[in-house]
């Protein structure tokens, strides 16, 4: 119980460090150095794409449903939000579709 | 002039609303589901309140993740907030006295919806800051009422974790087709598959973000030259 109240708080902390630490830097409104704008502008789409292999990092095709759940719940949430462009539609649609798979399709 | 702008903050605010309640009722069910109360639910959106790594915290409440392991994940997730808040210095640079509490909660809705400016007949500051305060409170009675529906929910909720990689997927769907370049998305996307081929589920996520970092600065490099 003690080590996750420390967890919350850490991730708590931090993520305000990750909102204030530029506030901190450039106090006076002035424009950050380009090089760290670069890296910072490109990093977001890199991490989020190592966050969704993270979240799909226990799928193997090995396992007894192949992974086939997941890769059809991932293409309709990416097709649907590519047409659609709605985040809630996409993850309510995908999570419906991935609950009914592995609950009845699949076991 | 304040009811006016409370008024017009609300409305801007409503689209988020949905959102944050949906995903604050997926959030709080997972995290019912491992074991942990409203109370939880209620101090993690008041104190974190950043709604992915929220769902991230689930997992490293569940494994007992190390304070070390857990200030790397939530850099990481988090670290497209800097991004945010480097383009928000002007905007917010004369707001007190609410400055501390929007840096607080520069979301990822709360940024958009303040990219798109204050209209003009409304006070600024206090419209900026009505719209972080409407986002959060939208967020809290999310994750409170998930936490509290888990105990009830009448049916298999098995599967329902996939929302968190839907989550993802989304906004990483989002980021390329905004963007000018996918190269990140491939260095992201490319590092991790391959660590996780080399060190296995439990162990690579280090490896694959010093990849990721090293890989953009040498393509950043290369650009320049």
């Amino acid at each position: 119980m003690n080590r996750s109240v420390s967890i919350v708080i850490v991730i708590a902390a931090v993520t305000a460090m990750t909102r204030f630490l530029p506030f901190l830097l450039f106090p006076s409104g002035k424009k950050a150095p380009a090089f760290l704008q670069q890296i910072t502008d490109r990093l977001p789409m890199a991490v989020m794409g190592m966050l969704v292999v993270y979240c799909l990092k226990d799928v193997s095709p090995w396992s007894s449903s192949h992974g086939i759940p997941e890769f059809i719940a991932v293409v309709i949430v990416v097709l649907s939000y590519v047409y659609k462009r709605n985040v809630i539609l996409s993850i309510v649609l995908g999570t419906l579709i991935y609950m009914f798979l592995v609950q009845g399709a699949f076991l | 002039m304040m009811k006016k702008t409370i008024q017009k903050a609300f409305i801007t605010s409503l689209p988020v609303m949905a959102g944050y309640i949906v995903l604050g009722i997926a959030f709080g069910i997972l995290l019912k589901e491992k074991g942990f109360s409203i109370v939880w639910a209620f101090m993690m959106s008041l104190t974190i309140y950043a709604g992915s790594m929220e769902f991230v915290a689930i997992h490293l409440l569940d494994a007992g993740a190390s304070l070390v392991s857990a200030a790397m994940m939530t850099l990481l997730v988090n670290a497209r907030h800097l991004i945010y808040s480097l383009s928000m210095l002007e905007r917010y640079q004369d707001t007190r006295p609410f400055k501390p509490y929007l840096i607080f909660g520069l979301t990822d809705e709360t940024y958009a919806l303040v990219c798109n400016g204050a209209p003009e007949d409304v006070d600024e500051k206090a419209y900026y800051f009505f719209l972080t305060l409407f986002d959060q409170c939208y967020w809290l009675t999310g994750s409170v009422l998930g936490a509290f529906l888990g105990s009830f929910i009448p049916f298999d909720t098995t599967g329902i974790d996939f929302s968190m990689t839907a989550l993802f997927i989304t906004i990483f769907v989002d980021q390329i087709l905004k963007a000018d370049s996918c190269i990140p998305g491939v260095i992201g996307i490319g590092c991790s598959v391959l660590s996780l081929c080399i060190f296995g589920a439990s162990r690579f996520l280090i490896p694959a973000m010093i990849g990721i970092i090293g890989l953009l600065i040498l393509v950043e490099r290369k650009g320049d030259d």
